[in-house]
């Protein structure tokens, strides 16, 4: 039944967020008009980290890589952060849904 | 105007499909349609209650609110799905005959409405409020606020329109075989929500994302493209799945498909 489903999963998140884990170290994004920056982040590839993004805006944004699978709402003048990672080395496109024409960015993980 | 209106189509679009499949499933019950519009007027009502509290949510939790909140939607939504599968199985075969006696009424299918609207409710809450948020935006940013508005609207009803034409084009199936069509639209519906769940639950470091990412088709199936998207709204399709993902689809379609036939008599649906 699905209700065993949900038990299951309610078990495994109960787990899961039970141990504490390293989250990495911290990078920092900006938007402001509708564009990030840096537009191009170097980051290590095989650790976890942690994106903040700051929105400098007065509108929300979000947050979205298809590559990195993550999407996440930015509030107006507020401040997320992503959990990205352990990453393989390359690029990794994000961008802005609500500006995609002017809010990209890359994410180059390195060796 | 047009990128406002594809961004407001892409939300639309995904709760659009999940309103036509459900019309369509529900093809026959009595008072189906209050029940849909009830669940679209609580979804709209939620998707405002949300983006009002948007910075609320994504502050929750660690920061990790949005993430668990949008889980917790899907999962739920997903679990529904699965269970009016269920109950189809050992109704639908009597909704399926009543319906071809024309006046008799169907014996009951407010239980399975009931979950049916909570699962509208909850796909336009989710998609819904992002269209909110957008819109919000666009009318804050002032300048060409009234073309951006209009490109919206015209999403909006690209997106109606939409789900529209999926439940029209359901109904040509002939009625011996749509409850059977639209169980394995619905089952595959519940596991693509259940993926998009654990996708959230890898995001706030919830679930190890197991294998990220499992495969890479984003070169000849991309996410954002037209099919990459149709199948994103129908099975959760991603061009970079984590293993997590694959496994909570899986699960849901193994759980609620052996739910199905454990209840499924003999007797053709």
């Amino acid at each position: 039944m699905p209700y065993r489903i949900m038990g299951f999963l309610a078990a495994a998140l109960l787990a899961a967020s039970s141990c504490a884990v390293d989250k990495g170290p911290e990078y920092r994004l900006v938007l402001k008009d509708h564009r990030f920056s840096p537009a191009e982040l170097t980051v290590p590839s095989g650790q976890k980290l942690r994106l903040v993004v700051e929105n400098q805006d007065p509108t929300p944004e979000e947050f979205e890589s298809h590559s990195l699978q993550r999407e996440k709402i930015v509030p107006a003048h507020g401040t997320i952060t992503v959990n990205v990672g352990p990453l393989k080395p390359g690029r990794y496109e994000f961008f802005g849904e609500f500006n995609e024409k002017t809010a990209r960015g890359w994410l180059v993980a390195t060796p | 105007m047009i990128a406002a209106a594809i961004i407001v189509l892409r939300e639309v679009f995904e709760a659009a499909l999940v309103v036509g499949i459900v019309l369509a499933a529900t093809r026959g019950v009595p008072r189906r349609g209050a029940w849909v519009l009830g669940g679209v007027a609580l979804g709209i009502t939620g998707a405002l209650v949300v983006a009002g509290f948007a910075e609320g949510i994504a502050a929750a939790l660690e920061g990790v609110g949005q993430e668990i909140f949008n889980a917790g939607v899907l999962l739920a939504a997903a679990v529904m799905l699965g269970w009016h599968n269920v109950w189809m199985k050992t109704h639908g075969a009597e909704i399926a005959r009543d319906m071809t006696a024309v006046g008799r009424n169907v014996s009951s299918g407010a239980a399975s409405l009931s979950v049916l609207l909570v699962v509208v409710g909850l796909a336009v809450l989710r998609e819904g409020s992002e269209v909110v948020l957008f819109l919000y935006g666009v009318a804050a940013s002032g300048t060409a606020g009234s073309q951006m508005l209009a490109g919206g609207l015209l999403g909006l009803a690209g997106g109606v329109v939409t789900g529209w034409a999926l439940y029209r084009g359901l109904l040509r199936i002939p009625t011996r075989h749509l409850f059977t069509v639209t169980s394995i639209l619905l089952l595959l519906l519940a596991a693509g929500m259940a993926a998009q769940a654990a996708g959230f639950l890898v995001q706030a470091d919830k679930l190890p994302p197991l294998a990220n990412p499992a495969w890479d088709s984003s070169s000849w199936l991309p996410e954002q493209g037209l099919p990459g998207q149709v199948l994103h709204a129908l099975v959760g399709y991603s061009d970079h799945p984590t293993g997590m993902q694959l496994l909570f689809f899986f699960c849901t379609a193994v759980a609620v498909g052996a739910a199905m036939k454990s209840v499924g008599r003999p007797a053709r649906a």
